[in-house]
């Protein structure tokens, strides 16, 4: 069924791109949609543009597993639209034809400013693409049993067909069907999270038995023994020996010992082999979904059951001090040659997951700072994200840019509001892969039955299309107006430059699905993270000076985005948290913390000042 | 042919009217926004205490920010709009009376 409905999808997509291919036969149709699309529509398609797996997969998967901290970008990101509205959105419209290189460069002309930004733009969307190419391979893998690469490559295929073929007409539609239909759907998710209520029982709905994971103290032992100790951090783990089966617990104290999950990679006859809690891995034995609540506002057992709660009353019972929230962590050790790793339940109660601090602490100075730097590149970056600049242009004018931004505030909002309740489902109704987060959402939807698991997935799927395509279109403009028609001055007509945008759509599309399938098991959150930092430091600085500054000059603009892009992009590469990607130690690392846009930002904009002061006299020669 | 917008747009009057506001809009906003940063950097506790319905301060600031952004939006649409409908008329009127 999921396999029906997600064809059914793919197909309809198709088909609407096909019918709006034939309609579009302009530059003006192909890069901004003939500038007339009705202002409702451009708002959802907006929100249909921007909800990426980021938002969808990531943040619920994020809150499912630290709870308020997923949030925090839900608010950050929604924030950003108000950079958007109130300085962006209506001097965009006016500024520019096609694309937001043209828009800074309307009163120059300069050479400089279409190079970087046009550059600037491509690399804020391959850092963009890259995580959506991996959600979809993530998406894919269990919903088709089909593996990682295929799923980027399905999305690539697909996505390269519909740009290709239409350009922005028929991504702007496939933005507004999925924005809408993911909304709605979400809506619903969250209505039956409420009915179905709290309990510290979750059994899917009667589909998974709730497993009740044992505490043990030294007598329960009797004849079983501890064969093996390992320390982590400061955590311990003991191997048992029971009944000739041997399994990992978690030592909590010196006579307590609490039953885990664990995954050993070991080798058997020299083929390598996956045990999962003992087994080999099979269709019958995987990992068990997690995530669960010990006690509801003090109760346990059947009494803690609450029944259908209304939305208020969801959130206080959560964040009540005497409810108790178990999530899952993993630790990874070494068991004489075999890689383990546990998986162990850690509970928190209600007001610590409640509140921002679980993930994002805010203990040290450099951890404020990083918390403060994560906050202002969401609030800076979305203003600045070149295909949500882009979609300013498809509307007919400055006010319908503006109502269509507040049909996408109102779109958004909403959604994001949404989000908390599904990752907070999710996170106490034993639905959570221990190993990734990711599939914390549609997993939710799959505790109801398997349609909706079906439509929310094959809506994710979409979700990532939506968004590749929006992104691919921004960067296809980047490489064929900005860079081939503007830059470097190669002369087209009207269908070649339409012909050179198909071109360059499917060049970038090639280069995504490569850089999906690298990437693959990279944290979808923490790139977009790189896109949105990348954005506020390269792209603000300069629209919002060029709009509100007079003595900004063109080599002003140049140096502000070429140094922005250079600081932002090279933080990241240098920080804690990169290095942990490189197997390095993050201790070494010079940075103090990850997020480069309380560095990046203030730099970008005092170049692009201190560089335009000295240029002067270039402005007054072009008056 | 490329240096003008994609779809045609007259002359804007409206437009430093409307640029002041979104400016004074958004260093509302922006300040708001701090402060939610500043209590989660500096005062974290203080998120956990109740405010009202079961609520805690971390939900109803957060959902504020979205709420209010909405709210902040509705509102400079309708003084744009308003703006912009006004100002048409006294061009209109000027140029009725120069033909």
């Amino acid at each position: 069924m999921a396999v029906a409905l997600f064809v059914l999808f793919v197909t309809l997509v198709l088909v609407l791109s096909f019918y709006f291919a034939r309609k579009t036969k302009s530059a003006s149709g192909y890069f901004a949609a003939g500038g007339q699309i009705h202002w409702g529509v451009n708002g959802i398609a907006f929100a249909g543009d921007y909800l990426s797996a980021a938002s969808f997969l990531g943040i619920c998967g994020m809150i499912a597993t630290v709870g308020y901290d997923g949030f925090l970008y839900s608010i950050g990101y929604l924030a950003g639209w108000i950079v958007a509205l109130f300085v962006v959105a209506e001097p965009m419209k006016r500024l520019g034809k096609y694309t937001f290189t043209d828009a800074l460069d309307a009163k120059f002309d300069s050479r400089g400013i279409k190079l970087a930004a046009a550059i600037s733009t491509l690399v804020v969307s391959v850092c963009y693409l890259i995580p959506q190419m991996v959600g979809a391979g993530v998406l894919v893998e269990p919903l088709l049993g089909l593996p990682h690469y295929v799923g980027v490559i399905m999305v690539g295929a697909i996505v390269i067909t519909i740009v290709a073929t239409a350009g922005m007409t028929s991504t702007t539609y496939v933005q507004f069907l999925k924005g809408g239909l993911l909304i709605v759907f979400s809506f619903i998710l969250v209505i039956a999270v409420l009915v179905r209520g709290l309990t510290t029982t979750p059994d899917q709905g009667g589909d998974v038995p709730f497993h009740e994971y044992r505490v043990m103290t030294k007598a329960d032992l009797g004849s079983a023994k501890v064969v093996a100790t390992t320390d982590v951090k400061d955590l311990t783990f003991a191997k048992i020996s029971m009944d000739g089966q041997e399994a990992w617990w978690q030592q909590t104290a010196p006579d307590t010992y609490q039953e885990i999950q664990w995954v050993v990679a070991t080798e058997v006859d020299g083929e390598k082999v996956e045990l999962i809690n003992g087994a080999p891995k099979s269709d019958e034995n995987q990992l068990r979904q997690s995530g669960s609540l010990k006690a509801i506002a003090g109760k346990t057992g059947e009494e803690a059951d609450t029944g259908a709660v209304g939305p208020f009353k969801f959130l206080s019972i959560l964040a009540d001090k005497s409810t108790t929230i178990q999530r899952w962590k993993s630790a990874k050790f070494d068991d004489g040659g075999d890689a383990v790793t546990a998986y162990y339940p850690v509970d928190s109660a209600g007001n610590a997951v409640m509140v921002p601090g679980l993930k994002f602490k805010v203990g040290t100075g450099y951890e404020k700072l990083n918390f403060i730097s994560l906050m202002l590149a969401l609030f800076f970056g979305t203003a600045a994200l070149p295909h949500i600049l882009i979609r300013y242009y498809t509307v007919p004018s400055p006010a319908a840019a503006r109502k269509s931004t507040i049909v996408a505030i109102a779109a958004i909002g909403f959604f994001y509001i949404l989000t908390l309740y599904m990752g907070l489902g999710a996170m106490v109704s034993a639905v959570v892969n221990p190993v990734t987060n990711n599939m914390s959402a549609p997993l939710l939807a799959r505790s109801f039955g398997t349609f909706l698991f079906a439509i929310i997935s094959a809506i994710a799927f979409a979700t990532v299309l939506g968004t590749v395509s929006g992104l691919i279109v921004a960067a296809s403009g980047a490489v064929a107006h900005d860079l081939m028609d503007r830059f470097a001055q190669i002369k087209m007509d009207e269908k070649q430059k339409v012909k050179a945008g198909k071109i360059a759509a499917f060049a970038v599309g090639i280069v995504a699905i490569i850089l999906g399938i690298l990437f693959r098991g990279m944290n979808v959150s923490f790139l977009v993270g790189w896109a949105f930092a990348v954005a506020a430091s390269a792209n603000l600085p300069a629209i919002m000076m060029l709009l509100f500054w007079k003595g900004t000059t063109a080599k002003g603009i140049t140096a502000s985005i070429i140094v922005g892009a250079v600081v932002a992009v090279g933080w990241i590469l240098l920080s804690p948290d990169m290095y942990v990607r490189y197997g390095l130690d993050p201790e070494t690392s010079l940075l103090k913390f990850s997020n480069p846009a309380i560095v990046s930002v203030p730099i970008s904009f005092a170049t692009l000042i201190v560089v335009s002061l000295i240029t002067k006299k270039d402005n007054a020669a072009l008056a | 042919m490329l240096h003008e917008p994609a779809s045609q747009g007259g002359p804007d009057p409206a437009a430093s009217y409307k640029m002041r506001l979104g400016v004074y809009m958004f260093i509302a906003y922006a300040l708001f926004y701090a402060g939610f940063v500043a209590i989660n950097t500096f005062k974290p506790t203080m998120m956990e205490s109740t405010v009202f319905l079961g609520l805690n301060l971390a939900v109803v600031y957060g959902f504020g920010l979205i709420i209010v952004a909405l709210i902040l939006a509705l509102i400079y649409n309708h003084l744009c709009s308003t703006k912009e409908a006004a100002m048409g008329d006294s061009q209109d009127g000027s140029q009725g009376e120069d033909a």
